[in-house]
């Protein structure tokens, strides 16, 4: 597939997956996400790889879990209502430290909502949604060659740490059609979990001092086992809260202690800035559009795109806000990440929200940066 | 068996030690070596099984192994790939699983341990609890009929649908060699005594009672008509055991494998 394209970004999305080594697709289709599907269906056979339709979204989750333990690099995709389903099994994800790829593509909501049209409003149950405590990795492309981009960041991310890693699309980079520049296969880089160095009668769980312990595979004689319970560094269950202060916070550390790396983010015109935009996702064209807008009018902005909206990018928040007046999050929900940069900001900290439907206009955002300085 | 996990945590008078025992004699009866036997478990009592045998194992999310084992199985075709698990996993909150698996015909094995309650969280009804029966959340009686389980398996498209109690060792151990050997959805329904969160309520206190029960009552019958199979625990009804079901029906594997070999050949 190296090359050039004319691609929507949903399939872009299936392209970077197989790039990154992805063999295995297990989900329910649903608007706005099912182009994922309907491309996984006719790429996988080609790639030696499985598609398989499961019947509700948990069970898809599951399956794509199960695929992982198997070795496969294996993701799912879905919206809003079919994520809302996934929730338990992010959750089995994390404990079982099942590497995977978890794509929304969002529409807006609460419930059933607007199926086809775009929203953002699932950022904060990416973060929070399964229960317990855990921390999360997401990407938000804002292109078509960000949905093949970041796909390959995903599962290299997802493989790296053990966990699950989120690609918070939505409907309008999903099914907006553009350019889209393959590399070749050379030029991709591609990394699996890591297994165990020593053969099954040498190996001992209990020596794994590693914050990622390597993953073992079935059916190569190890005995293994894994259970969704809080369990010991053998994988058997212990119920006590002594196992859960060794495993929760071992589970949070891979990613605390690795979020320098993991964390990314794009500042343009920040270095004179005294009003900052925030955005992420989709809203990287329009905000960007605004910005430039601003500056012909004089008004000196800024823009601070998040790659990852988690881990959140709280420095280069704090950094942004000792610099400009005031912060201005523009989002197509009614109040979400804006939540954590007023954490970690220290200047004032505006929102512009919208609850889905249609994204913001560049005029409609640069009616609110001039606001935001007056 | 990983001895050094033992003592379960099954009760007196249970009868998922002996379904686990059928399980392991059957495994090491195969011809597939242990290394290459899964196991897979949801939540409940028997969800614990998969922790007790010494064969590489999953202990999943409630209602949900039958989706993992799918995945396990699509990407690893030659592993042993069987679902340990009980009613309330595998047929009240997964059954829609279970149906669509069978129907898929996927060669994966499910071993359901049917006590006909929730036992591990104190004995509520499910989708196995007979009618007027009682329990912790029917207080007056069951309102609802319960499932038919061999019937609803059958009718889905499973290859291998058979029935015993925990208690036909031999035939149970058989029948779970059988489900090994089909190619295609195999299922074992095994009945299991619960004597702490079903039968105490249900007129089978003591622990011996359910058991006795069901040697009273069992009549093997292989050709039995499905559709009168339910079980009513009633002290009058008779309990009907066999290998109902064992036929050839190509499995998803060979159906996936037949289509993509025409089509794509076709295009060459």
């Amino acid at each position: 597939m190296t090359g050039e394209h004319f691609m929507k970004g949903d399939e872009a999305l299936v392209e970077g997956s197989i790039a990154a080594g992805c063999r295995f697709y297990a989900g329910y289709p649903i608007t706005p996400s099912s182009e994922i599907a309907e491309r996984m269906a006719w790429r996988m056979p080609l790639v030696g790889g499985d598609y398989i339709q499961i019947e509700d979204e948990m069970g898809s989750l599951a399956a794509v879990i199960g695929a992982s333990c198997a070795g496969a690099k294996a993701m799912t995709a879905t919206s809003g209502p079919g994520f809302s389903l996934m929730m338990e099994h992010i959750g089995l994800a994390i404990m079982l430290e099942a590497p995977c790829v978890v794509v929304d593509i969002q529409r807006g909501g609460p419930s059933t909502g607007l199926p086809t049209l775009m929203s953002q409003g699932d950022m904060m149950q990416a973060r929070w949604g399964s229960h317990g405590d855990y921390e999360m990795v997401a990407y938000a492309p804002g292109t078509v060659q960000e949905m093949f981009d970041f796909a390959i960041k995903a599962f290299n991310t997802a493989e790296r740490f053990r966990v699950p890693v989120l690609v918070m699309g939505d409907q309008i980079v999903g099914q907006m059609t553009a350019r889209l520049v393959i590399p070749s296969e050379e030029e991709i880089e591609v990394s699996y979990r890591p297994l165990p160095d020593v053969p099954p009668e040498e190996y001992s769980p209990a020596d794994v001092s590693r914050l990622v312990p390597p993953m073992v595979l079935p059916g190569e004689g190890y005995g293994l086992h894994m259970t969704a319970l809080t369990h010991d560094e053998f994988g058997y269950p212990e119920t006590s809260a002594s196992r859960q202060e060794s495993l929760v916070p071992r589970l949070i550390r891979k990613i605390k202690e690795n979020e320098q790396d993991i964390v990314e983010y794009e500042e343009r015109l920040l270095d004179d800035a005294e009003v900052g935009l925030v955005v992420y996702g989709s809203m990287k064209g329009p905000g960007w559009e605004a910005v430039q807008a601003a500056r012909k009018e004089g008004i000196k902005a800024g823009i601070l795109r998040l790659i990852t909206p988690w881990p959140f990018p709280r420095e280069p928040v704090e950094r942004l806000s000792e610099r400009v007046a005031a912060i201005l999050v523009a989002e197509v929900n009614m109040g979400q990440m804006v939540h954590s940069v007023r954490e970690y900001a220290r200047c004032p900290v505006h929102h512009l929200g919208h609850p889905g439907g249609r994204i913001f206009h560049p005029d409609e955002i640069l009616r609110a940066l001039r606001k935001v300085i007056t | 068996m990983r001895a050094h996990r033992l003592p379960h945590i099954w009760c007196p008078g249970c009868g998922l030690g002996n379904a686990l025992r059928c399980y392991v004699e059957a495994m090491e009866a195969s011809d597939t070596p242990l290394d290459k036997h899964v196991c897979v478990s949801g939540i409940g009592c028997s969800g614990r099984a998969a922790g007790y045998v010494n064969v590489d194992s999953y202990h999943t999310t409630h209602g949900r192994p039958i989706p993992f084992a799918t995945g396990l199985k699509l990407v690893r075709p030659e592993l042993e790939v069987t679902v340990f698990s009980g009613d309330g996993d595998l047929v009240t909150i997964g059954g829609n699983h279970l149906i669509h698996a069978a129907r898929r015909n996927l060669d994966l094995n499910v071993l359901c341990a049917n006590n006909f309650n929730y036992g591990m969280t104190g004995g509520q009804f499910g989708a196995t609890t007979p009618y007027a029966a009682r329990t912790t959340t029917t207080p007056y009686g069951n309102f609802e009929q319960a499932f038919n389980l061999p019937l609803l398996v059958a009718a889905s498209g499973a290859t291998f649908v058979s029935r015993w109690t925990s208690l036909h060792v031999r035939q149970l151990t058989k029948a779970i060699e059988r489900a090994f050997e089909v190619d295609g959805f195999a299922f074992v329904e095994i009945l299991s005594p619960c004597p702490v969160g079903f039968g105490r309520k249900n007129e089978f206190a003591d622990a011996l009672a359910e058991m006795t029960h069901f040697r009273e009552k069992a009549i093997v019958r292989h050709d039995a008509d499905l559709r009168e199979v339910g079980i009513t625990m009633r002290r009058e009804d008779p309990i009907i055991l066999g290998n109902f079901v064992d036929e050839e029906r190509p499995s998803y594997f060979v159906g996936k494998d037949d289509l993509l070999k025409s089509v794509l050949e076709g295009r060459e």
